[in-house]
């Protein structure tokens, strides 16, 4: 094949524009470097209108935004999902790994539920806690600051609540909770579980002169036209270019190696053009991986060279291990109460407006890590599915299901909005034998080989996903609600997802001060390459019950400054 | 291969339509395909948009197929003052998704050949040219599922009629007229400002005062955000 080799030489190179990529393209360029973007996907906007879903209604799709072409949905902003033809990946005995990938600018912070929760201080240190995986080499109090200037930055909103090992931050006042989420505050209470509003990145208040305001549509996962939620592209990238960053974008453009020379420092990337499919090769001083954890670790071990025989930054054969994701467990119930509601505008922001965050100690339990419980429900927009089984709760009134003509009309009318829904996200353990690697057989349709997973849950996932059920079930109860379907048992591993589905992969290029047990240093930075930097989370040593986009965020900064001052010290 | 696979296969072209669309047919005229791409805009990739393009390009049902569609629809939700089925462009919908889900098209297809020769045997013509009463005593056949059986368990006849008044439920309140017969006020600009106090009377419920102060002040949300040096929000 041709290798077009362009004779520009960047700063750095940065490999992917999620929130970690976005991060690091804002700080880095704000700060005089130039850089290049590599994005697998095309561009994308969340304000062009030739893209944006947000604000259509369900007849706006000839199949009422049903979840044929985009898994979530016609108006949810991934382009990808959990299968992207021509680009596989496999899996080693009877894993079933799901791994969902998104190939636009911004990634999937264009879609993602806006969940920005600090880690605690505790979440840092777990193994000093349990004697389970690993601490940080780093704690609360290094990444305090970086948090700190996030929450400033980009928005969140959030309560004080003085919670130790659920930190407050710098937060925009939370919206007022719906009608079903009064019905999970008075029902999780009586369970004596603690309930607060929750921490969305979502503007319900001015963040600056440049963003919209919130304006209440429930929208969230299509992306923000007036740029009101974090999306990567419209809170960092542009706003990069805006103020005068030299950045390229490369976009429809999949890194197949980092390149290096003979000292075996990086050189730059090639990358492969999806539109001509042309190899070419750019150069830059220091490379910055963000292609999200899983494919992070692809393009690390596929870059093998004489300087690097077992991939580039895997002296210590660690790159691809410790993949973990959140566990998963959900459970929904009917409130009789509610049949015939009154019937308003209730959309209010996309996601909860109240969570419970981890409320026990896992010591008095069967299980090392705990769990947050999130809520949904209410009056939504009318999409593909509304209407199905429309009377099927008549069941509990002893009324006839099914049937045909005008009573369909009242049944809808009498249930609609009168389902809850609850979900758990817990922490799961990161284990050496969870993992990606390389396919020794295949590769993907630019000739690129693929990743294959070997992961299985342990039972401290299995024990915790059983908690989660119990829990729901005594929460329904005390709402006066009626539980749906059957409560899944020991058979189904109570419900447990499949590795990959919260969407929460991290741990592929974890973080440590020995260079024998860990990829990158406390600066995401390869033990053996010191100009080759990870800001996405692979570098997660744990990931607590808390949704790893703050912290990327939060260590992508504290990466860029370190990356900034040694720009300064000449040291790349 | 599975369906993902043989759909964005077709969309590039590297697969015969057979995969997908075993029973459709071309024979959509280019302006009407065309037209149906202008009406559904809705922030499409150009990828997406061929799939779309291919799937108005097919005919999944005969002309004698879409009547009794149209027909038995029109008996699962009748017209009344809001609209009517042929409003809110269900059959339309139906045909789409006998499309889109290959899986649907089968059974579809079977339903509606089921419904004729109950009526055939019943009442020697076919469903559509029977009166109402006839036609909803063949409907009584079908539209109550045994609640002593799960969903797999129920005949075939039962099967279809639960899928065929799922796709007309959902078509209808996804339509303009059944949204506003709903009464659904959402998906605008607006800003949420909690409960209305009815409500809230008619439930016994209240807000904690204690919450409600952490709550946004509506009044001061277009004041941009400064905070104290303890994250105290002084706007």
């Amino acid at each position: 094949m041709q290798i077009k080799e362009n004779l520009k030489e960047y700063d750095v190179i940065i490999v992917g524009s999620g929130a970690g990529g976005g991060m690091a393209s804002k700080i880095l360029s704000e700060a005089g470097l130039k850089i290049a973007i590599v994005e697998a996907g095309p561009f994308y906007d969340p304000a062009n209108p030739d893209q944006m879903t947000q604000m259509k209604w369900a007849y706006d799709s000839p199949r009422r935004g049903a979840g044929t072409t985009r898994p979530f949905g016609d108006f949810d902003q991934a382009y990808g999902g959990w299968d992207i033809e021509g680009e596989p990946y496999s899996q080693k005995g009877d894993t079933e790994f799901r791994w969902f990938r998104s190939r636009m600018l911004g990634g999937r912070t264009n879609h993602w539920g806006r969940i920005s929760l600090r880690f605690g201080p505790e979440d840092f240190k777990k193994k000093s806690i349990d004697g389970l995986g690993e601490d940080w080499p780093i704690g609360y109090d290094d990444i305090k600051p970086y948090y700190d200037k996030v929450d400033k930055l980009i928005g969140v909103f959030g309560s004080k609540e003085n919670l130790y090992n659920d930190p407050d931050g710098f937060f925009l006042p939370p919206p007022k909770p719906r009608l079903h989420e009064l019905f999970y505050i008075k029902g999780a209470r009586k369970s004596s579980v603690k309930v607060m509003p929750s921490r969305l990145s979502v503007l319900t208040k001015r963040i600056n002169n440049e963003r919209g305001v919130c304006f209440y549509c429930r929208q969230c996962a299509r992306s923000c036209s007036v740029y009101a939620d974090f999306s990567s592209g419209s809170c960092l990238i542009f706003p990069a270019q805006d103020n005068g960053g030299q950045i390229d974008l490369y976009v429809n453009s999949m890194v197949r190696t980092v390149t290096t020379n003979e000292e075996g420092k990086a050189t730059g990337v090639s990358f492969i053009n999806k539109e001509d499919r042309t190899e070419y090769k750019l150069k830059a001083k220091v490379v910055v991986l963000a292609a999200s954890a899983c494919s992070s670790a692809r393009i690390l071990l596929n870059s093998k060279s004489k300087q690097h025989p077992n991939g580039l930054g895997n002296s210590s054969d660690v790159v691809g291990k410790y993949l973990h994701d959140s566990t998963g467990g959900g459970r929904m119930a009917f409130l009789p109460e509610l049949v015939n509601r009154k019937i308003y505008n209730e959309d209010g922001v996309g996601g909860m407006h109240v969570y419970s965050p981890w409320w026990l100690d896992n010591k008095n339990l069967n299980f090392p890590r705990g769990y947050h419980i999130e809520v949904w429900g209410g009056m939504g927009s009318p999409s593909y599915g509304s209407g199905f089984n429309v009377n099927d709760l008549n069941k509990f009134f002893g009324i006839k299901v099914g049937g045909y003509g005008d009573m369909l009309r009242t049944d809808m009318r009498k249930y609609y909005g009168t389902v809850l829904g609850m979900d758990g996200r817990g922490e799961s353990i990161a284990m050496e034998s969870n993992y990606c690697e390389i396919d020794p057989d295949k590769v993907d349709e630019f000739g690129v080989p693929i990743l294959r997973f070997n992961y299985k849950w342990s039972n401290h996932e299995v024990n915790q996903a059983k908690h989660m059920q119990d829990t729901f079930e005594e929460i329904i109860h005390n709402m006066g609600g009626i539980a749906l379907g059957d409560k899944p048992g020991k058979d189904r591993n109570y419900g447990l997802t499949k590795p990959g589905e919260i969407i929460h992969e991290v741990g592929t290029t974890r973080m440590g001060s020995d260079p024998k047990t860990s990829v990158v240093n406390e600066f995401e930075q390869l033990h053996d390459v010191s100009n080759v930097f990870v800001v996405d989370a692979g570098p997660f040593v744990s990931q607590a019950d808390k949704n790893p986009t703050w912290t990327i965020m939060a260590l992508a900064w504290r990466t860029s400054d370190y990356i900034v001052d040694q720009f300064k010290k000449q040291n790349f | 291969m599975n369906r993902r696979d043989s759909l964005k296969s077709l969309v590039f072209g590297s697969i015969g339509v057979g995969v997908l669309l075993e029973g459709c047919v071309s024979g959509v005229d280019s302006e009407t395909v065309a037209n149906s791409l202008k009406k559904f805009n809705y922030g499409r990739t150009p990828e997406e948009k061929e799939y779309d393009k291919l799937l108005f390009s097919k005919k999944c049902f005969t002309n004698n197929q879409m009547k009794l569609i149209s027909e038995i629809s029109n008996l699962i939700l009748p017209p009344n003052e809001f609209g009517s089925i042929n409003d809110a462009e269900v059959p339309e919908l139906i045909e789409f998704m006998a499309k889109d889900i290959p899986s649907y098209e089968a059974p579809l297809k079977d339903g509606l050949a089921s419904l004729n020769q109950h009526s055939n045997k019943k009442f020697k013509k076919v469903f559509v040219d029977c009166d109402e009463n006839q036609q909803k005593s063949i409907l009584d056949l079908m539209a109550y599922p045994d609640p002593n059986l799960s969903s797999s368990e129920q005949t075939d006849d039962i099967k279809w009629f639960t899928l065929f008044r799922n796709l007309t439920m959902t078509g209808y309140y996804t339509s303009k007229v059944g949204i506003k017969e709903l009464g659904y006020k959402g998906n605008t600009p607006n800003v949420w400002d909690g409960v209305p106090q009815d409500v809230l009377d008619q439930y016994g419920l209240s807000y904690d005062q204690d919450w409600l102060a952490k709550c946004v002040d509506q009044t001061k949300r277009n004041d941009v955000a400064e905070w104290d040096d303890q994250g105290n929000l002084v706007t």
